[in-house]
């Protein structure tokens, strides 16, 4: 016992590295696989709270670039709204949401990450926003991630440009469907692999989102097709998608709900 | 004692902030960030307890991570080099860190150079492996640890340059 008590009190310095190593590898192992629960995120009071304080005075420096593209998408939006032939009456605002499945929500990125391997981005939006786990997260251009922890006031993004991430996507023209990864070298582009040999890939074609993830919605545009080549077993093509979204300057975005979201995922699981 | 002590609990977070809110928004060639903060592991005092450095390091790299969602790479690098530091003060300083009388206002820049160096490196290696995580990007993991490591070193000694007071 003395001689157990000896070694720990000459080796404390070495145990006690070997101990917060040992934290800290835990804390990484859990970082790289999708959705392990995390203790250490930046959706908490503090780091939220700094980010969020600081933005305040950061948004006024690209103030207007950004007013640009909200202009840019409310023409857009008009002029689909006007020529759909709706009624469109700005006054009255309909509270009722039945018969919809997605629910939009805006958020401000207070903490934009595209330079690592894992990128996770920050949003000023919470739990009390109702937001949750595995909502969508979209700009004016196109996809943007999806949300991973969610505090009171805050919540964290899993970015496109983050190696653990998988979504479904699909090339627009026909109907053919892959997942969307990325290989961590460049910010403009992600890779969509398992796509069937059988179709028809051209360059410059657009990729958008399949919905068959319940995450979101069908059609959300995400790039277009820079360069293509076959996989080492010949059988699915491996795409290298130009993102619509410049990832490094984005700061609004909406957040989408499923409403059936519950339904789907009840009716998998029985099965 | 107590002015050492306030001292260190400034730069602490002093080094925090600056390296959260300015340094890694620099994004140098789209990935290069220095990363300056490890300057408090490198000027801790040398006669102090081995232990709250170990402590304190960890402390330090946790609040990195947790700013930038980095699960544990920040913490497990920098309580690697707090760990270790002992060996690189013997191999950059030599007989003066035998007798435990360093100042680093006034130890010879080229010593001062190589302690920079060897810590920086041994950081930013761990850092960057833990980050990539995959032995089959170990070209990648050296690059990223030779660019940064290049920015980092340049940025720590002009910090030391302008923040050392002349002791003459």
């Amino acid at each position: 016992m003395q001689q157990i008590i000896n070694f720990i009190i000459r080796n404390k310095n070495f145990l006690l590295f070997l101990l917060l190593f040992g934290f800290s590898l835990l804390f990484t192992i859990q970082s790289h696989s999708y959705h392990k629960s995390k203790f250490i995120n930046s959706a908490n009071f503090l780091s939220g709270g700094v980010y969020n304080s600081v933005n305040n005075v950061g948004n006024y420096f690209n103030l207007k670039s950004q007013n640009q593209l909200l202009a840019e998408e409310n023409k857009k939006l008009r002029s689909i709204l006007l020529n759909s032939g709706i009624e469109a009456d700005s006054i009255f605002i309909d509270s009722l949401t039945f018969g919809k499945s997605y629910r939009f929500f805006s958020a401000n990125i207070i903490k934009n990450s595209y330079a690592l391997n894992n990128n996770v981005l920050t949003l000023n939006k919470g739990r009390n926003d109702s937001i949750k786990q595995d909502f969508g997260v979209i700009s004016s251009n196109g996809i943007v991630g999806i949300i991973d922890k969610t505090s009171g006031n805050y919540s964290t993004v899993i970015s496109i440009l983050n190696a653990t991430i998988s979504i479904s996507a699909q090339l627009k023209k026909t109907n053919h469907f892959g997942s969307l990864t990325w290989d961590g070298k460049d910010s403009q582009f992600t890779q969509l692999i398992d796509i069937p040999k059988i179709a028809k890939v051209k360059t410059g074609d657009t990729i958008i989102t399949s919905g068959q993830s319940s995450i979101f919605p069908k059609g959300v545009p995400i790039g277009t097709i820079e360069d293509f080549k076959l996989d080492q077993a010949e059988n699915y093509y491996e795409i290298n998608v130009r993102l619509f979204n410049d990832m490094t300057s984005i700061e609004h975005v909406y957040i989408i709900e499923n409403v059936s979201k519950e339904e789907i995922t009840n009716l998998l699981s029985d099965n | 004692m107590n002015s050492i002590f306030s001292i260190h609990t400034i730069r602490f977070i002093a080094l925090v902030f600056i390296q959260v809110l300015i340094l890694n928004h620099i994004n140098f060639l789209g990935y290069i960030n220095p990363y300056v903060y490890i300057l408090f592991i490198g000027l801790y005092p040398v006669k102090n307890n081995r232990i709250i450095l170990i402590l304190l390091s960890f402390l330090l790299g946790i609040t990195i991570d947790m700013f930038l969602d980095t699960g544990g790479i920040h913490a497990g690098a920098c309580v690697f080099i707090a760990y270790i530091r002992p060996v690189i003060l013997k191999s950059s300083f030599g007989m003066i860190y035998e007798h435990q009388t360093i100042k680093f206002n006034s130890v010879e820049f080229g010593s001062k150079l190589t302690y920079f160096t060897l810590l920086t490196v041994l950081h930013h290696i761990v850092l960057f492996s833990l980050e990539i995580f995959s032995i089959s990007k170990i070209l990648l993991i050296l690059q990223k640890t030779l660019f940064t490591s290049i920015f980092t070193i340049l940025l720590s000694i002009v910090v030391t340059i302008i923040f050392s007071r002349k002791t003459k």
